[in-house]
């Protein structure tokens, strides 16, 4: 338990470390922070399997960080920025790629695949329901016939 | 058909088993890269040893190389650099450094200590080719074709295994191509 919260705390101590981010570097404009601010939490640094640049350490993380600064501070906006970086590191570096074709699949998938659960479910409890109405109403007449008999034999 | 329908459940457990299993099986850590078929960022960089000397992409035109991406301080890179020697001896293939964010005197002194494999050397201090590229860390190494057209990379250490099975078949093709 003393480890956990000694890790916990280490943990967070660093990404105190890390986030030397929007407090510390100059900017125009409010506007310009909180572009900052949006951007590098958006981005994913690429050397670290699951962090975004605002978090990592990674040297790598700062060269982007400076270069989303630089950029903000040259007027570019955040679509260009964003692009910018999938142009050198592909899609991997944004959580949310744009959609096109090396993408559609990651996009359209959870959708088609929760559409073929739908129809199995609908196709299933229709033939269920088919199968209940035929069992209620399945006596012919000959076998209304043997059942009226087996009924009176008992009767006597 | 109703039978058939049964082992359906199956038939897409058996699929999505393999997508995860083939998804096991790939490294997380090696990317994509963005480049792959496109020319080499342009760039003016000087040369490590000769700093009043600016290279381009232009220097890395008419045959096929191997651009690799070192520095000092990275581990890796110290145990590939024999094999770099090896393969721009033995091998013939020139070898291009990309002396990525490393300080001049080091690099220089590295380059005197253990022997000297590449044709030159650009000196990226502030790594800004290298974030053209897409590099993410050292040792990289990119396959560049006559035209000067990125056709490969690959991230880590270049070793026998490496060269033998990735590197050199693609060197090959491409110099048969150009």
């Amino acid at each position: 338990m003393k480890k956990l919260i000694l890790s916990l705390c280490l943990l967070l101590s660093m990404s105190a470390i890390a986030d030397e981010g929007a407090d510390t570097l100059e900017f125009k404009s409010d506007e310009q922070r909180s572009q900052y601010q949006r951007l590098t939490e958006e981005l994913r640094c690429p050397k670290c399997q699951n962090q975004n640049i605002a978090d990592s350490n990674a040297p790598i993380a700062k060269d982007l960080r400076n270069e989303v600064h630089r950029m903000i501070l040259e007027g570019d906006n955040e679509e260009q920025i964003v692009d910018f970086m999938v142009e050198r590191y592909g899609n991997f570096v944004v959580y949310k790629p744009k959609f096109d074709t090396t993408t559609y699949l990651l996009w359209l998938g959870p959708a088609c695949i929760a559409m073929l659960g739908l129809v199995i479910v609908v196709i299933s409890a229709r033939k269920k329901r088919r199968a209940s109405d035929t069992e209620g109403s399945a006596l012919s007449q000959e076998e209304k016939n043997q059942l009226s008999n087996i009924l009176s034999e008992d009767e006597k | 058909m109703k039978r058939a329908l049964l082992f359906l459940p199956l038939v897409l457990a058996a699929i999505i088993g393999v997508i995860l299993f083939w998804g096991l099986s790939n490294d997380p850590t090696k990317l994509e890269s963005a480049r792959i078929d496109d020319p080499l960022p342009s760039f003016t960089l000087p040369s490590l040893q000769d700093p009043g000397k600016f290279l381009s992409q232009e220097d890395l035109k008419g045959k096929v190389s191997l651009l690799n991406v070192w520095a000092t301080w990275c581990p890796s890179c110290r145990v590939e650099h024999p094999y770099l020697l090896k393969i721009a001896k033995e091998y013939g293939v020139p070898v291009i450094g990309l002396n990525y964010k490393d300080e001049r005197d080091a690099a220089k002194a590295w380059l005197i200590k253990l022997d000297d494999p590449y044709t030159f050397n650009i000196y990226d201090e502030k790594g800004k080719l290298g974030l053209d590229l897409g590099v993410y860390g050292a040792p990289e190494t990119y396959i560049v074709d006559s035209q000067g057209i990125v056709r490969y990379r690959h991230v880590g250490v270049v070793d026998d295994q490496v060269w033998k099975k990735i590197l050199e078949p693609r060197v090959k093709q491409y110099s048969n191509e150009g």
